[in-house]
């Protein structure tokens, strides 16, 4: 029953990172395009976003949810712990989903588009950023349930180099799935090669930021290197991701096939993020040596089994309900980007 | 809950608190009384947002919808323009309250972690229900926004009543749970914790159809009230068609909704005489148990003195309308222990500002449709239509008058009769720091929704060629 419970879960999470992800990454690309030619290509950001915006979006919801209802002790955990960057993620997913709604609609006689795509662009950056500072700080292990001070209750789990360097890495991530999702929507080629190029930045990014998480990672006391060497799932799924990059690059020079590029992507992030789930499974929240116990695992911290059963009830229910209308929605508007999009 | 269901919990209850007490004494020099108001205030300023936001999505689709059907049976250009600049008003609204959504779904955590990890377990199957109809609400929007010419007319016009139906199913989910929370049920306590817990029972509780089903006519009320207030202004100043066409759907959809809505809350306040009579008795500001009790139209109650002074009394009218019968006994505040009393002030006036409204707008509906009816010309006169535009607030304010009813009647309970507000709250201090951030974060936000909306109808009247008439 919890087992299925964490596969939703795990798959909502999966979903965000694939689809919202890379909307966020499409905030974090504006930030590096060049002045000139910035306001066509969020055009063509804005058209390709649009109709799947608030979709995407909701597969945040639908974890905080899961984690609320089945999983309260890591819900609250999370929420006061880590109330600092939770609240700054708050405020960055309240910033840019308003700028990119105004963005769209608000075409008056005065332009203030300049002015949403600001606060858009950057809140993108933040949010991501902050994505990736919770995460990491769910496997640091710096959360203590009895801390006494404010300065150990509410900074110490998140304010580290290891969370740092997650951030970032989130950040090089989206930008990487974002810039190669819209190699596909481009239309003409100019700006196919301008998302080409970005596409491999970010992939370079990566490649910087990744091992200078494992470098931080000693650095703050996680002996990441030994449990990603203890664990053969997480060692898979990472040198499967690391071995995929190389397919990605060469269809990037080459101006392969968007659909190649796209899957490729897409694979890589699910395997980065299987890895994550294989190195923390079954805890929800790491605590490092110095507590009693190895961290909050799903299993002690689930919900009793009538209320674990209900919650897969809804889940199921709602996916009846859900995917077949998701998949008319991806279909409308995505299977050909090749259509004029309505108003 | 009577007063029996509550002595039932007794003992669980003294030894929950004793264990909260104990914690909060453990915390106590970071949890002075102003961060339990701070949160407090964070709570009812950013729920106050959200609800409006809430509302006008709930019933905003419908009237969308409406002119849309309107456009597809007659082909009038006039209502294309008409669904269309109102589903741009909805993508705004719907943009703006998702995210403040997700903000309060942490929210929760961030300031009631107590609450959360019992309530949680409880009460969360209604918000995964919610997830799922807001889920399919931003898909439906989705397709709906941008489905124009892409879709087939049929569909695409089904999925703006999915927009819409999504949202009423939505707003029903999350009364289940504040329902919940005045009438906890699907759980017993044991040792301070729930056990034997049934989420079907909890979420299905006794006021949760009524207390949904007011809150639904009101978005209704609310929202068709407020468009069509606008909308009368905008043909005041304007005479153009559209503005006409747009005042009679949303003023035909708040009408109904208004005179349906006296009926339900009668339902609603008898059960909360069964139930919460305490909150009842805040909300009359009736402080003696009395037999033919009277209903107290108005006035100041003074907790200190025990009285309510100007008000208009209507001997025994309280009885019948609790209780069905004009001898029954209607308990009053003195028999509860005044620890436990909701802010009488508060509750009584917010009540009496919600029926107020709400039997101003059941006069106004019944008597608009008169006119639409049998007298079309005086529905459009000036004198009705600035009616309507004093009226254009007044839903929005009952909404948020009623919520203060049920919440601040609540009080000092977060879980009726057995988690007390004060227990649930953050031990983390400085939450006077975060109740800032976000009260000045939702603030610009409304500010510049109201700057969009205006900018929305500049650019539909630059579209329409319509130029303002000098006033």
């Amino acid at each position: 029953m919890t087992e299925a419970v964490i596969a939703f879960l795990a798959a909502s999470l999966l979903f965000y990172v694939l689809f919202g992800g890379a909307d966020f990454g499409a905030g974090i690309l504006e930030l590096f395009l060049d002045e000139s030619t910035r306001r066509e290509k969020q055009r063509l950001i804005s058209k390709a976003m649009a109709p799947v915006w608030e979709a995407n979006h909701v597969w945040l919801v639908l974890a905080v949810v899961i984690v609320f209802m089945g999983f309260p002790t890591v819900y609250t955990t999370i929420t006061t712990a880590l109330h600092i960057p939770v609240m700054a993620l708050l405020i960055g997913i309240v910033g840019r989903g308003c700028a990119f709604t105004f963005r769209h609609y608000d075409a008056g006689p005065t332009d203030y588009s300049r002015v949403y795509s600001k606060v858009f662009m950057v809140s993108s950056l933040w949010s991501s950023f902050f994505i990736g500072i919770i995460a990491g700080a769910c496997s640091l292990g710096r959360i203590e349930n009895d801390a006494s001070t404010f300065y150990a209750a509410y900074i110490v789990p998140w304010a580290n180099p290891f969370c740092f360097f997650m951030g970032l890495f989130c950040c090089a991530l989206f930008a990487m799935l974002a810039a190669v999702y819209l190699i596909g929507e481009a239309k003409d080629p100019d700006t196919k090669s301008v998302f080409r190029l970005y596409a491999l930045r970010a992939n370079i990014a990566l490649i910087i930021t990744g091992p200078l998480l494992f470098m931080s990672a000693e650095l703050d006391n996680l002996p990441l290197v030994t449990l990603f060497f203890g664990n053969s799932w997480c060692l898979f799924c990472f040198t499967a991701a690391t071995i995929l990059l190389v397919p990605l690059w060469i269809s990037l020079r080459r101006s392969g096939s968007p659909l190649i590029s796209r899957i490729l992507a897409a694979s890589i992030v699910t395997l980065v993020l299987f890895g994550w789930y294989a190195l923390q499974y079954p805890l929800a929240i790491r605590f490092n040596e110095s507590a009693r116990t190895d961290g909050i695992s799903f299993f002690t911290a689930a919900a009793p089994e009538a209320t674990m059963r209900a919650l897969l009830a809804a889940l199921v229910a709602g996916s009846l309900l859900i995917f077949p209308a998701l998949a008319y929605l991806f279909k409308v508007f995505k299977w050909e980007t090749l259509n004029e999009v309505g108003d | 809950m009577g007063s029996k269901s509550a002595l039932r919990f007794e003992p669980a209850i003294i030894k929950c608190s004793r264990i909260l007490v104990k914690e909060s004494e453990a915390k106590q020099s970071s949890t002075p009384m102003d961060d339990l108001l701070a949160a407090r205030l964070q709570m009812a300023f950013t729920l106050g947002f959200h609800i409006i936001f809430a509302s006008i999505g709930i019933a905003m689709p419908f009237l969308m919808a409406a002119s849309h059907r309107i456009f597809l049976k007659r082909g009038s250009d006039l209502h294309l323009r008409l669904t269309k600049a109102w589903s741009k008003g909805v993508a705004i609204f719907f943009a703006v309250g998702a995210v403040s959504g997700t903000a309060l779904s942490f929210e929760l955590g961030l300031l009631w972690p107590e609450f959360m990890k019992y309530a949680g377990p409880i009460i969360g199957m209604p918000f995964s229900w919610e997830g799922a109809a807001f889920f399919l609400e931003a898909i439906a929007l989705g397709i709906y926004l941008y489905g124009w010419g892409r879709v087939p007319p049929k569909i695409h016009w089904w999925t703006g009543i999915v927009v819409g139906l999504s949202g009423v199913a939505s707003a029903f989910f999350v009364i289940c749970a504040n329902s919940w929370m005045n009438n906890p049920s699907g759980f017993d306590w044991n040792e301070g914790s729930p056990i034997n817990i049934d989420p079907w029972a909890a979420m299905f509780n006794e006021g949760a159809f009524l207390q949904g089903l007011h809150m639904v006519l009101a978005a209704f009320e609310a929202v068709g009230f407020g468009v069509a207030g606008l909308h009368a202004l905008l043909y005041l100043r304007t005479k153009h068609d559209l503005h006409r066409e747009a005042l009679k759907i949303s003023f035909v959809i708040g009408a109904v909704a208004a005179i349906a809505q006296p009926i339900v809350g009668d339902f609603t306040a008898k059960m909360t005489a069964q139930r919460q009579p305490l909150k009842l008795a805040a909300m009359e500001g009736l402080f003696e148990t009395q037999r033919g009790a009277p209903l107290v139209i108005g006035g100041l109650p003074s907790q200190t003195e025990r009285r309510v002074d100007y008000a208009i009394e209507i001997p025994k009218f309280l009885s019948f309308l609790a209780y069905g019968d004009f001898n029954a006994e209607v308990k009053g505040l003195l028999d509860f222990p005044e620890d436990e009393w909701p802010p009488v002030l508060i509750v009584h006036l917010a009540f009496q500002i919600m029926v107020g409204i709400g039997m101003l707008l059941a006069a106004l509906g019944a008597l608009g449709l008169l006119f639409l009816w049998r007298a079309p010309a005086a529905f459009l006169s000036k004198t009705f239509q600035s009616a309507l535009i004093l009226c254009t607030p007044l839903g929005f304010i009952a909404i948020e008058a009623g919520w203060c009813v049920t919440e601040v009647g609540r009080q000092p309970w977060i879980i009726y009769g057995l988690l007390k507000t004060s227990e649930a709250v953050t031990p983390r201090p400085g939450v006077l720091f975060t109740l800032i951030t976000y009260a000045v974060l939702y603030t610009f936000l409304w500010l510049i929704v109201i700057f969009l909306m205006k900018r929305q109808v500049d650019l539909l009247h630059s579209d329409l060629n319509i130029r303002e008439r000098p006033k």
